[in-house]
């Protein structure tokens, strides 16, 4: 029995609206960038799965680029948080004003 | 078989999405969100993409999550632990998403297109062998663009988690 491509879309939206509410609703930077995490990966499913069910691979390229830009945005993101942490000792989003004119 | 094996992995990548976000303490987070990417590589592997599960595993749970963990290590944590997820707590942020998850299971359930049962066969050959062919020749500028954003990330990351000297 194959499973319908439906049920992997499915599985992408709930991941999606499970991010998009860890984004939006925590007020924690570091539960924040997790769940920005979680939002680029139910996209590379839906990437694969349509790369799957329509027989064209160059959807896995778009997917190892995403991977790869993740991994750049996770860096810096973690370095500004150092930084961050060092210079104001704060962890909530509400809290970083500095840029506020 | 199939079937079984994927809603086994989609219902526990599931659940650990939701203990990431409801977790209060920023270690269970990080954990939640690893179990959630290996069902989640285990997931590729159902659609026969076994070279992004294996690059799902090495970079997000054996890079970025190592990342997330020791920065929690470095940093205090203690005062964040101590704040609740408020449900409610924003009202509209609420609205937003619900709206979203609506729009979105309608359109996929309405829509016919996503009704395909069987996939398209995979045009025999070595799968692995076509798609470096192609990354490494069609797609050389991305992919040369990408190593160049990631070699500006690593030293962006340095230049910002370095103390500032005097």
């Amino acid at each position: 029995m194959m499973v319908p491509l439906s049920w992997y879309i499915l599985l992408g939206v709930v991941l999606f609206v499970i991010g998009a509410a860890g984004v939006l609703l925590r007020r924690n930077i570091l539960v924040v960038l997790m769940s920005l995490e979680l939002l680029l990966n139910s996209v590379n499913i839906n990437f694969i799965a349509f790369g799957r069910y329509y027989g064209d691979f160059r959807r896995q390229i778009f997917a190892i680029f995403v991977i790869a830009i993740t991994a750049a945005e996770v860096a810096v993101a973690l370095g500004i948080l150092v930084a961050l942490v060092r210079n104001k000792s704060t962890l909530k989003v509400d809290e970083v004003t500095m840029m506020k004119g | 078989m199939d079937q079984g094996f994927f809603l086994l992995f989609a219902t526990v990548s599931v659940v650990t999405a939701l203990t990431v976000v409801l977790a209060r303490n920023p270690v269970h987070s990080a954990l939640a969100l690893m179990a959630c990417f290996l069902n989640i590589s285990a997931i590729f592997v159902l659609l026969e993409a076994p070279l992004l599960a294996v690059i799902q595993i090495f970079v997000y749970v054996g890079a970025i999550m190592v990342l997330f963990l020791f920065v929690i290590m470095m940093i205090d944590v203690h005062e964040a632990v101590l704040q609740r997820f408020l449900p409610g707590g924003n009202l509209p942020a609420m609205v937003l998403l619900v709206v979203l998850g609506i729009e979105m299971l309608v359109l996929v359930l309405w829509s016919d297109r996503f009704a395909v049962t069987e996939p398209v066969a995979m045009g025999g050959g070595d799968q692995i062998k076509q798609l470096s062919t192609t990354l490494f020749a069609d797609y050389l500028l991305p992919f040369e663009a990408a190593s160049v954003i990631l070699l500006a990330a690593l030293v962006g990351a340095i230049v910002l988690a370095r103390k500032e000297q005097g």
